[in-house]
């Protein structure tokens, strides 16, 4: 399922420090392909953090970001994007009042001398949108009448159809309701059965089992503890995000 | 998937319904309003207000506005004027007010994109300094005496059809092509819709606004030219207040304030409403100042609606 052998992402010893604060301190990690990798920890551990420095956002101080052969000391928002790592927002990515084509195909239209093949961009949406098994019965309605889990599937297709090939998840189900979370979650796990490798950021642990094969425990800037998901219980993670344990 | 397009349509259909009942009103009012006289003035009137109306849809799908585009029309018919007196042939003299207009939106789209300045201070100071150019450039008199050429714009005819017409119909058809077929059509309306997640996309955001605002510029060009050219003179206050009109015109006709939303035909329907309230208001021997206070509650009413419709949507 998946290879193992080679991380599409390894990150080595990454530092950040805000002032007197350390954001992160010598942070490791691994992400492959065909796989969801959950990071999960309380609020101040550094997972905002960690995420924008894989997008390009912030430059680490120190650590290394090898993203399959090439090795980095940091990344752009352009340099990232072209490395293939693709960061979902929901909120900031998507225009309300447009429609599915325009947003999925958003700087990348298809045109004929200046003008726009729609009817061949709103098949191409329906195609792309039902490989990746969101339901979307209607294509041409704006995005702002469309549910929170069909929006992220149109943000997430976008992110595919521009070449991404490791999605990053910021806390995708916070403020959404039990079908459409079970949407998005079902969403996730195909994207890594697809090929794609997965990390996901959540607070919401029950959720972070069902879909996740390794989990990252974070805790004040340091990656605690790494466990393959079905080696492990929530009462463990738990008691390493609180910091009752430490091992 | 048909009864969600023809909901989208309703808002038109009932503006076209309204103009139906308006002119059926006016007819039935004043014996003159039906007669071809009057019918060419209200389409020659309102010539100049569909080009400029044209221009500020587009503007206003993308969520600004251009307060300047009043002036504007004054600035390039003074061009235009100014051009001819010193002898070039009426062409070149067209030509130049026109590029003037243009370089006028240039400048704005400029300051607005990469100055990042909200678009209603800057067009606002545009419009305030234009006004003072104007008044000095042509010292305050109207420049009179244009050629042959202003005058067959102003109204010469192809068939029955006087010319102002056909440029405004001409330039309607093109625009609502650009709006609603074109790569950078969509991208105004995306402009309006989110303009942080289009230059995410890696697109050049600030060059699309610079494009808007020197066509809504052009488009008040153009309309200078039909001013112009149907008053056979450059009037220095030529276009005061027409921006409002145009966005009155524009907001009636269903394009959305907040932008992300433009109908081209909305605006034509809208505008056609206006200008045939306003005749039938002077038919009937109403003073223009009346005039004016109608087209701003038109206005007024056009922003709640719009508004309205807006929350609506966003509480489902």
């Amino acid at each position: 399922m998946s290879s193992k052998k080679v991380p599409f992402l390894r990150i080595k010893n990454i530092h950040k420090n805000f002032g007197h604060i350390q954001a992160l301190q010598g942070v490791s990690m691994e992400a492959y392909r065909g796989e969801v990798l959950a990071i999960v920890g309380d609020n101040g551990a550094g997972k905002s953090t960690l995420i924008k420095i894989l997008s390009g956002v912030l430059t680490p101080d120190t650590g290394t970001i090898q993203i399959e052969n090439d090795i980095y000391r940091s990344l752009t928002p352009r340099k990232a994007i072209d490395a293939g790592i693709s960061t979902v927002y929901q909120d900031l990515a998507l225009g309300n009042t447009m429609d599915v084509k325009s947003n999925l195909f958003l700087g990348s239209e298809m045109t004929r001398r200046g003008f726009l093949q729609k009817k061949r961009m709103d098949e191409e949406a329906r195609k792309l949108i039902g490989s990746l098994e969101i339901n979307i019965p209607d294509v041409t309605v704006p995005v702002g009448s469309l549910s929170g889990g069909q929006r992220q599937g149109v943000a997430v297709a976008r992110l595919v159809h521009n070449g991404g090939r490791l999605l990053i998840f910021d806390e995708p189900t916070a403020a959404m309701g039990l079908n459409e979370s079970s949407a998005v979650l079902k969403l996730i796990k195909r994207l890594a059965a697809e090929g794609f490798a997965v990390i996901v950021i959540s607070h919401n642990l029950p959720q972070v089992f069902h879909i996740s094969d390794r989990i990252c425990v974070m805790r004040q800037g340091k990656a605690v503890k790494e466990f393959m998901t079905c080696d492990t219980t929530m009462d463990i993670v738990v008691s390493l995000i609180t910091g009752v344990t430490t091992q | 998937m048909r009864k969600r397009k023809l909901q989208d349509y309703s808002y038109t259909l009932i503006l076209l319904g309204l103009l139906i009942l308006l002119i059926a009103m006016m007819a039935v009012s004043s014996p003159y309003f039906l007669s071809w006289k009057n019918c060419r003035n209200i389409l020659n009137q309102s010539a100049i207000y569909l080009v400029l109306s044209m221009g500020m849809t587009f503007v206003i799908a993308a969520g600004q506005i251009d307060l300047s585009a009043g002036a504007v029309i004054g600035f390039s018919g003074m061009c235009m004027g100014l051009s001819y007196q010193a002898g070039f042939p009426a062409i070149a003299a067209i030509i130049i007010g026109l590029f003037s207009a243009a370089f006028i939106g240039l400048i704005n789209g400029l300051i607005i994109s990469y100055g990042k300045i909200n678009s209603f201070i800057v067009t606002l100071a545009t419009m305030t300094i234009l006004r003072g150019v104007i008044l000095i450039l042509t010292n305050s008199k109207s420049i009179f005496g244009f050629g042959p050429v202003f005058s067959f714009i102003g109204s010469g005819n192809i068939g029955p059809v006087n010319l102002p017409i056909i440029i405004s119909l001409v330039i309607a058809v093109i625009s609502a092509v650009i709006l609603h077929q074109t790569r950078f059509g969509n991208y105004c309306l995306f402009i309006g819709s989110n303009e942080i997640a289009l230059n995410r996309s890696g697109v050049n955001v600030k060059k699309y606004k610079v494009m808007i605002f020197t066509l809504c510029s052009f488009c008040a060009g153009v309309a200078g030219l039909i001013v112009t050219a149907r008053l056979n003179s450059a009037e220095p206050l030529a276009g005061q207040g027409y921006e409002m009109d145009a966005i009155a015109a524009t907001i009636l006709g269903g394009t959305s304030m907040r932008g992300g939303k433009g109908s081209i035909i909305g605006t034509v329907i809208a505008c056609f409403l206006l200008n045939i309230l306003k005749n039938g208001l002077t038919l009937l021997a109403i003073s223009s100042h009346y005039q004016e206070i109608l087209t701003g509650v038109i206005l007024l009413v056009s922003v709640l609606i719009s508004e309205y419709k807006e929350r609506e949507k966003s509480e489902v």
